[in-house]
């Protein structure tokens, strides 16, 4: 890490944008490309998001009902995947490790929560409000404890003892986790998909002039928003959350300062994997969850953590929930919507559209180290 | 394998001294220590090679009951085998040799494959191309090259195809080129089941894919002249004729990884895989040779899918997910990032497990032992542990590069208990400072 910080005066001349920390005089050359490159690209960069707004402008006007509909599911699509995206920053902004296993430790969740509705609960539609209400409490409050187990579970048996290896290794054993939690799903719940009965009304909250808006829905982003408002309160105000900051800062630092790293480590996984947890609750309340379901939406979320900046709590929340409405407006919208069936090359289009024009994402802060 | 010669023969000489009498069997030691270094590490070499070509002369006499693993590969599974080997040796260029991860490889698969479709099938039924084409019929609709022709555009194109991946994304740290890769290797299959109306225009055929696709062969002028077959698919025996191609690009492929190791752009591939700052520092420039490796790469991948494509004669979506590159990168892994054989040595083991092995194993073991276990179900998953345990315990693989292993014993620290944060730097002027917006200030 110490070496990283001192290369940017060279790596300037090979990378362009991405490294633009330097503080001496660069040779003329760099500074000319330096100064032409990251012009070219900020102008292709802004074209392609006024496209993209314009598009949205006009199917908008056309119609107008469709285009709020879809608004509203985005964004509750937008909630579940910030909880997710949330796990994939703060376990950047400590290890630098983009957690494979992640997207599966919410699947995994997912799934033990469906178990704990039908099976230990045996919630139904037909149940009581108060067995509901209390049904579902205690399902996100052990779906949350579940994830944080198997999570830091995670990072105690692999990750630690890779501290100092290369960061490749890391990333290798994070790939390889990733599939052996899919296979622990795999293993216990079968390729079916998992449900949960409909146990929110499907009443609307409101319905204006054909834009409606339902209780489900509405859930999703009312657990969502004290989950948040918790979390920040974790990592700003409470001693453990001042650590964590400390560690990713600079770990040795924290160390010397008598933070017990490895503790604080094990205790943004567990803070990561109870957002999975909770996150997956959620996502059954809409749709059905499988054992591959973490993969493909683990990997949206991480587009949506680096398009808010990775290491930026809300950024990561911004990010997830602009994912979560442009995936809502291609599936939904009329107006030369690519659709469905190109959700994920959308999705990574965007995340390598970021990387190449702004690798700092949205609310990031450029660091020395480049994207 | 050099130093243990050395060490094996100072250590026997040693022994010469004590022992006056010599056996039969030191006699040999003595003998095969005599040999020049470079025989001595060749011969393995041909004894392996040997095996494998006359590997079909001797396939259908081989035990079909053995214990555990049942069968050996037949034809049709070893050149699959073969060819994700060469697969495996092109992504060792891109993983091992420069350090970069590479989660999408299967996208240069992909595009290898589709060229192939593309160049050599009926797939544009609105032309009509014949460029040294065996096996079809004189008015066949299409774009008709010869498939070795197709081979090498393929991998060109798919060369090219890096090359356009590689620069938006080269420039990133590691992590998040690994994302990218990921997600051309996901853009990409997601392409090709979609691109069956773009616009009214069919590229890809959509999920049933392009067949068939042509056999290779050498025409009837070659034929008559030295007798090589006309076309592969119409012989009587055409997995051995495939078999002996692919085990032909296979050492091309390994004769050019080897070369290019020791070349210049090798030697800054491994400088740049070591210490990216430090090479840079030294006028390697990062951004090209980067590129190279990932052209490279995709060149054999691009190749080796073209191959394969023609070999089944169908390029189609479902072959081309992101478990593909997995299970390569797995085959780099456990050979040992960097080291040639290890990677092929890892690649014939797990291709052979993919094909058949693990069915194989599985239905061994439900039937000999109380286990009720499908194996082929958790491919991936024991995949994934194969991954974490080297990761955990054997980083350098398992015929470790030389260089490689010294470069990791330096990286990983003794056990758990030891203090894990050690004080780098700790004197500099600056050290674990920030400035405002989290910029470093310079020592």
């Amino acid at each position: 890490m110490r070496r990283r910080a001192e290369t940017p005066s060279f790596v300037v001349l090979e990378s362009g944008i991405a490294v633009q920390a330097g503080t001496e005089q660069p040779s003329p050359r760099a500074r000319v490309r330096r100064r032409k490159r990251p012009a070219a690209l900020s102008i292709i960069g802004v074209c392609l998001s006024l496209v993209l707004v314009a598009w949205l402008i006009v199917n908008a006007i056309k119609e107008p009902t469709d285009f709020f509909n879809v608004f509203l599911i985005g964004l509750t699509t937008g909630c579940v995947y910030a909880l997710v995206a949330l796990g994939y920053t703060l376990v950047y902004g400590i290890l630098q490790l983009i957690n494979f296993a992640h997207g599966d430790v919410f699947a995994l969740s997912g799934l033990f929560a469906s178990t704990l509705v039908v099976s230990a609960f045996s919630l139904d539609t037909g149940s009581g409000t108060l067995s509901i209400a209390g049904g579902l409490a205690a399902t996100f409050v052990i779906a949350a404890a579940f994830g944080a187990t198997v999570n830091s579970a995670i990072e105690f048996i692999a990750y630690r003892r890779l501290r100092n290896a290369p960061r490749l290794a890391l990333l290798i054993t994070a790939v390889g986790m990733s599939f052996i939690i899919q296979n622990i799903s795999l293993a216990f719940y079968d390729v079916n998909f998992r449900r949960i009965p409909p146990l929110i009304s499907n009443g609307n909250v409101f319905s204006i002039r054909g834009v409606h808006y339902d209780w489900a829905s509405f859930f999703v982003i009312l657990v969502t928003i004290p989950v948040l408002i918790f979390l920040t309160w974790v990592v700003k105000s409470t001693r453990q959350g001042k650590g964590m900051r400390a560690t990713s800062q600079d770990p040795e630092a924290a160390a010397m300062m008598g933070i017990n790293v490895n503790r604080t480590i094990s205790f943004t996984f567990a803070l990561a994997g109870a957002l999975a947890g909770v996150g997956a609750t959620l996502f059954l309340v809409e749709f059905n969850i499988r054992y591959d379901t973490g993969f493909e939406l683990g990997l949206i979320a991480f587009t949506a953590a680096v398009l808010g900046g990775i290491g930026n709590l809300s950024g990561a929340v911004l990010g997830a929930i602009i994912i979560g409405l442009i995936q809502a407006f291609n599936e939904g919208l009329a107006w030369n919507a690519p659709g469905s069936d190109w959700t994920r090359s959308i999705v990574f289009g965007i995340l390598i559209a970021i990387l190449v024009f702004k690798p700092e994402g949205l609310l990031g802060e450029r660091t020395p180290e480049g994207a | 394998m050099a130093g243990r010669g050395q060490r094996s023969r100072a250590s026997l000489r040693g022994y010469r001294g004590q022992v006056a009498s010599s056996t039969g069997l030191h006699r040999v030691g003595a003998a095969w220590n005599q040999l020049p270094e470079r025989t001595r590490s060749l011969i393995p070499f041909f004894a392996l090679l040997t095996i494998a070509v006359t590997y079909p002369l001797y396939v259908d006499s081989l035990p079909t009951n053995v214990p555990v693993i049942l069968t050996f590969p037949d034809m049709h599974s070893a050149v699959t085998i073969l060819v994700f080997t060469m697969m495996a040796v092109g992504l060792n260029v891109v993983v091992g040799y420069c350090g970069l991860l590479d989660l999408g490889y299967v996208a240069f698969y992909a595009l290898g494959a589709y060229t192939a479709g593309w160049l050599a099938s009926g797939q544009f039924q609105q032309v009509k191309f014949h460029f040294g084409s065996v096996g079809i019929t004189h008015d066949a609709r299409g774009i008709h090259i010869s498939i070795w022709l197709v081979l090498l555009s393929a991998a060109i194109v798919t060369a090219l195809g890096g090359i356009f991946i590689g620069l938006p994304t080269l420039r990133l740290r590691g992590d998040y080129l690994a994302i990218v890769t990921l997600g051309f290797g996901e853009i990409v299959p997601q392409f090709v089941r979609n691109a069956d109306n773009l616009h009214g225009f069919d590229l890809t055929h959509g999920t049933f894919g392009i067949n068939p696709i042509d056999s290779p062969g050498f025409g009837n002028r070659l034929h008559n002249a030295v007798g090589l077959p006309v076309s592969y698919q119409q012989e009587f025996d055409a997995d051995r004729l495939f078999f002996w191609t692919v085990l032909a690009l296979l050492l091309v492929t390994i004769f050019c990884c080897i070369r290019l190791r020791d070349s210049r752009l090798g030697r800054a591939w491994i400088a740049i895989r070591e210490d990216e700052t430090a090479a840079g520092a030294m006028g390697i420039p990062l951004m090209r040779t980067k590129t190279w490796a990932y052209a490279i790469g995709a060149f054999f991948g691009g190749a080796a899918g073209a191959y394969i494509a023609s070999f089944n004669s169908v390029a189609n979506p479902s072959q081309f997910n992101f478990n593909i590159s997995i299970f390569l990168l797995c085959m780099v892994v456990l050979g040992g990032m960097g080291s040639i054989w290890g990677v092929v040595v890892a690649a014939v083991i797990l291709s052979w497990l993919n094909v058949e092995g693990l069915a194989n194993i599985g239905s061994w073991l439900n039937s000999n032992t109380p286990l009720n276990f499908e194996v082929a179900k958790y491919q991936f998953g024991i995949y994934g542990v194969i991954l974490v345990l080297m990761m955990l315990f054997r980083p350098v693989g398992l015929i470790p590069e030389r260089r490689r292993k010294r470069e990791l014993e330096e990286g990983t620290r003794g056990p758990l208990d030891e203090p894990i944060y050690e004080m780098r730097g700790a004197d500099e002027p600056g050290a674990g400072e920030r400035g405002a917006g989290g910029n470093i200030p310079r020592g």
